[in-house]
C-alpha cells in the first residue's frame, strides 16, 4: 500500500478493492460486542482538521480507536493564515510530537498534499479544499458494492455542485478504477472547468439522464449537497449565484419523487450529507428504502479502519493479513 | 576605488553580438570604440567573446520597502538587479504605506540613489491607497525629485472605468503612462490563483480564466483611444490579450505591453504538485499561450520583458496553494530566462533582446540615459554577457533576501559577468563591486 493516501487516483483496482474487503471484515467487528482490535497498538493518530467537520472526524475517531490507536483531535481551525503561522509550521509541530499518521482536513485544495511533503508520518487525506475526498469515495464503493455487488459495468450518475465537490472528484477517479461508469449531472455553470476531458460523460439534462437516454441505463445515482454558502450573496458566489433560484435549482436537478420513479428498481440513492432537503433531494427520496444515506454514515467507520490499517500498519508490508484475532 | 573617474577598457567585447571591439569607458561615457585600444592605464576586462548590451531597464519590480523589508530593501533589490544585468529598476507601488505621495517616492528614490547600484525609477500608485476609488496625487509624484513617469495601481486593477479615464487623461501633461494589471476582478477575483482549464478544474484550484485579462484590456485601449492617453498593460500572459494587443497597436493606440520571463517559460502544469513557488499572478498559462507570447515579444506587439520580481518570505509562501502568496523571483534569472526562450531558438537577435530588454523599457519609462545606442559619447550603461556559459540557479546565493524562484537548481544561460552604471563597475563575474557587506 502507499505510504500515504491523498488521491483516490493513488489507488490501483487491487488496492482499492483491499481496502474495500478488508472493511468487510472490519464491518462484521462490529457487529461483535468487543469491537477493539489491536492492529494500531502503540501507535498515534492525529486528527488534524483545519476546517469544521462532524461526521468525517467522529468517524476517524471511532476507527483510529478502534484499531487501539491512540487518536488525537487538533482543531486547527484558524490557526494557520489567520493566526500567522504558516501551514508548515502547524504540521512540524503536530508531526513534531511523534505521531505515526495525520488524518488532515483543509478548506484549500492541495493543502493535504503538502503537509504530506514536510511530515515523516503517513498522511490521509479528509478532504482538501474543492480537490479530493477519498476516503468519502472509498465509503460510497463501499456502500454500492453492498447494494449492487461488484462495481465493475455498473452506471452510477452523479449529480449537483461538481465544481464545488471533493465527493464527486474521488468518486469518478475510484469508480473508473473499479470498472464502473459515471455520468455527471449538473447545470454549466456548476460543471467544473475541463470536464469534457474527464473519463465520463456529462449531461445538464437530469430527466433524461435517469431515464437512460445520456448514457444508458441508470444503476445508482448521487445526490451532492448544494453549499448554500457559495451560491450566492455571499462573496464565493460574487452575489450573483450559480442559479437563479433554490426554487428553479429543486426543479431542475432535485431528486424528487417523480424523479426517483424514473430509476430502476434496483438503484439506490446515495448522499454524503448533511443533506438539503427539499433542495438536492427530496424527503421520500432520502428516506426510502432505495436510500443509502445512513449506510453511507456506517460505512464510514469500517472504511476508515481498513485505510487506516492498510496506510498505517501496512504500509511497510506487501500485502497485509488482517490479523487472527480479526477472523476470531 | 570604484568611481566614475576611473577609466575602464572592455577588451574584445561584441556590442550587440557583432564583430569584437575594444571598448573605452571615462567620465561615465563611452569614450572610444576601436579594433584595438591600449589600456593607458585602465582597469582591462578581458571581455573576449562575450556580448555587450545596453544596461537592462526593468519596469516591474517589487523591492518591497517601505513595508516588508524582512523579505527586500532597496539595497538589495539593487544589489539583485545589478548582478542580473539591470541598471535601472522601476519600483512599483504596493509598498507599506503604499507609494501614493511625493513623499514616499523621493524616500524610495533616495534609497536607490544611497544604494547607488542602478536607477531606481518609483512607480506612483495610481490610486490613493492603491483602493480604486479616487486618484493619488500623481502631478505631486510626477513633479517630486523622483520624477515619476510610471503609475500603476499594480496587483490590483483599475477596474473602474470612470477613475481609469480620469487617470489616463490627467497624466497626459506629465507624459506619464498608466502602466494597468489587467485583471477584471468580477471574472478573477482575490482567490483565482490558477489558469482556469482542465487542470483547475482537475486540482480544484479557483479559475482565473483568460478572459479575465483580455477583455480588461480591451476596454482599456479603446479608453486610451478615446482620451489620447498612455496606457501599458503589465504583465499579459494569454495569446487573446496579444490579439487585442496586435488589433490596438494596428489601430494606431498609444499602448506597450510587457511579459514576463517566467510567462515565456513556465507552463500551468506545474500547478500539479500545488508548490506555491509558482503561484504569481497573473498565473502561469499553457504551452499555446508562451508560444503566443514568445511570438509577440519576437514581433514586437509586446514591447518588453519585465520582471515582476516579487520577492516574499517563508511564511508567506508556506501555506496552501490559494492561501499563499503570489509572486517570484526575477531580477536575476530574467536575461538568462530570455536567452533560453527568445534567443537561442532564434526569435530575437541580440539587437533584438536589447531592444525588448533595455531601449523599449527605457522609453515607456521615459528614463533617460538608459537603453541608449553602444555608440561614443553615451552614457555608460552596459551589461556583458558570457553567452556561451551557464550558470546554476541556487536561491540562498540570489542578493534578494526571499529565495522564492523557480529555476532552483536549473542552469540559465548568459551569465552576467560585469555591469556598468554610468561608467562604474556595479557587478563583476556575479559579485557586487565595491558594495561589500550588501545582501
Amino acid at each position: 500500500m502507499n505510504r500515504h493516501l491523498l488521491s483516490a487516483a493513488d489507488l490501483s483496482a487491487e488496492q482499492a478493492l483491499q481496502i474495500l474487503d478488508s472493511a468487510e471484515q472490519m464491518d462484521a467487528i462490529q457487529q461483535r460486542e468487543v469491537k477493539k482490535l489491536p492492529a494500531l497498538r502503540g501507535r498515534t493518530v492525529v486528527n488534524l482538521f483545519f476546517e469544521d467537520s462532524t461526521r468525517t472526524r467522529s468517524s476517524f475517531e471511532i476507527a483510529g480507536k478502534w484499531l487501539s490507536a491512540d487518536v488525537i483531535n487538533v482543531s486547527a481551525k484558524g490557526s494557520s493564515v489567520s493566526k500567522g503561522e504558516s501551514l508548515r509550521d502547524t504540521a512540524l509541530t503536530v508531526a513534531a510530537l511523534g505521531v505515526d499518521a495525520i488524518v488532515v482536513r483543509h478548506s484549500a485544495s492541495g493543502a493535504v498534499q503538502r503537509v504530506a511533503g514536510w511530515v515523516d508520518a503517513h498522511v490521509i487525506n479528509a478532504g482538501d479544499g474543492t480537490h479530493e475526498h477519498p476516503t468519502q469515495a472509498l465509503l460510497d464503493a463501499f456502500s454500492l458494492r453492498r447494494r449492487l455487488g461488484e462495481l465493475a459495468g455498473r452506471h452510477v450518475v452523479i449529480v449537483g455542485d461538481l465544481t464545488h465537490s471533493r465527493v464527486a472528484r474521488s468518486n469518478v477517479l475510484l469508480l473508473r478504477t473499479l470498472g464502473a461508469q459515471v455520468t455527471l449531472v449538473a447545470p454549466p455553470t456548476l460543471m467544473p472547468s475541463g470536464v469534457s476531458s474527464w473519463d465520463c460523460e456529462t449531461s445538464w439534462d437530469l430527466d433524461a439522464t435517469l431515464a437512460g437516454k445520456v448514457a444508458g441505463d441508470v444503476d445508482a445515482v448521487m445526490m451532492l449537497r448544494v453549499q448554500r454558502e457559495r451560491m450566492g450573496g455571499g462573496a464565493a458566489g460574487g452575489g450573483v449565484g450559480y442559479f437563479p433560484t433554490e426554487r428553479e435549482y429543486a426543479i431542475g436537478y432535485g431528486l424528487s419523487p417523480a424523479r426517483l420513479a424514473l430509476l430502476p428498481e434496483h438503484a439506490p440513492v446515495l448522499h454524503p450529507g448533511p443533506m438539503n432537503r427539499g433542495l438536492e433531494i427530496s424527503s421520500l427520496a432520502a428516506d426510502s428504502d432505495r436510500s443509502l444515506v445512513l449506510a453511507q454514515v456506517r460505512a464510514g467507520v469500517a472504511v476508515r479502519m481498513a485505510v487506516l490499517y492498510h496506510v498505517v500498519a501496512g504500509a511497510d508490508r506487501a500485502a497485509a493479513p488482517i490479523p487472527a484475532e480479526v477472523n476470531a | 576605488m570604484t568611481g566614475s573617474d576611473r577609466t575602464i577598457l572592455l577588451r574584445g567585447v561584441r556590442p550587440l553580438g557583432r564583430t569584437p571591439v575594444d571598448l573605452r569607458v571615462a567620465g561615465g561615457r563611452i569614450a572610444e570604440i576601436a579594433p584595438r585600444l591600449e589600456p593607458d592605464g585602465a582597469e582591462v576586462i578581458d571581455g573576449a567573446e562575450q556580448i555587450l548590451l545596453p544596461g537592462l531597464v526593468d519596469l516591474h519590480t517589487h523591492l518591497r520597502e517601505p513595508g516588508r523589508e524582512d523579505t527586500e530593501t532597496v539595497a538589495t533589490g539593487s544589489a539583485a538587479a545589478a548582478l542580473g544585468g539591470f541598471t535601472a529598476v522601476h519600483a512599483m507601488a504596493n509598498t507599506d504605506p503604499v507609494a501614493d505621495t511625493a513623499e514616499i517616492v523621493e524616500q524610495v528614490h533616495k534609497l536607490g540613489e544611497q544604494a547607488g547600484l542602478v536607477d531606481v525609477r518609483p512607480v506612483g500608485a495610481v490610486s490613493a491607497g492603491l483602493a480604486g476609488q479616487r486618484l493619488a496625487e500623481l502631478g505631486n509624484m510626477a513633479r517630486s525629485a523622483a520624477r515619476v513617469r510610471v503609475f500603476s495601481d499594480d496587483g490590483r486593477c483599475v477596474a473602474d472605468s470612470r477613475l481609469l479615464r480620469r487617470a489616463l487623461e490627467y497624466l497626459k501633461p506629465f507624459d506619464a503612462v498608466l502602466a494597468q494589471h489587467a485583471q477584471d476582478p468580477r471574472l478573477a477575483d482575490g482567490s483565482a490563483c490558477a489558469h482556469e482549464g482542465e487542470l483547475s478544474g482537475r486540482l480544484g484550484l479557483p479559475g482565473w480564466p483568460a478572459v479575465a485579462e483580455a477583455g480588461i484590456i480591451a476596454r482599456d485601449v479603446m479608453l486610451a483611444e478615446h482620451v489620447g492617453g498612455r496606457l501599458h498593460v503589465c504583465h499579459v500572459s494569454t495569446a487573446e490579450s496579444v490579439e487585442v494587443l496586435r488589433w490596438a497597436k494596428q489601430r494606431g493606440i498609444d499602448v506597450t505591453a510587457e511579459v514576463t520571463p517566467h510567462h515565456l517559460l513556465l507552463t500551468c502544469d506545474l500547478l500539479a504538485g500545488y508548490d506555491p513557488v509558482y503561484k504569481v499572478n497573473p498565473p502561469l498559462r499553457p504551452e499555446e499561450d508562451v508560444q503566443a507570447l514568445r511570438a509577440a515579444l519576437a514581433d514586437g506587439t509586446i514591447d518588453a520583458v519585465a520582471t515582476d520580481h516579487a520577492p516574499h518570505a517563508p511564511q508567506d509562501k508556506d501555506h496552501a496553494f490559494a492561501d499563499a502568496a503570489f509572486g517570484m523571483l526575477g531580477l536575476q534569472t530574467a536575461l538568462g530566462v530570455v536567452i533560453e526562450t527568445m534567443l537561442r531558438p532564434g526569435h530575437l537577435d541580440w539587437a533584438g533582446l536589447a531592444d525588448r530588454m533595455s531601449v523599449r523599457p527605457a522609453v515607456i519609462g521615459r528614463l533617460t540615459g538608459h537603453g541608449r545606442p553602444l555608440a561614443v559619447g553615451e552614457p555608460a550603461n552596459l551589461t556583458l554577457v558570457a553567452a556561451e556559459q551557464d550558470w546554476l540557479v541556487v536561491p540562498q546565493a540570489l542578493a534578494s533576501i526571499a529565495t522564492n524562484t523557480p529555476y532552483a537548481g536549473r542552469r540559465l544561460p548568459g551569465p552576467v559577468t560585469a555591469t556598468l552604471l554610468r561608467g562604474r563597475l556595479t557587478a563583476r563575474d556575479g559579485r557586487l563591486v565595491g558594495r561589500e557587506g550588501l545582501a
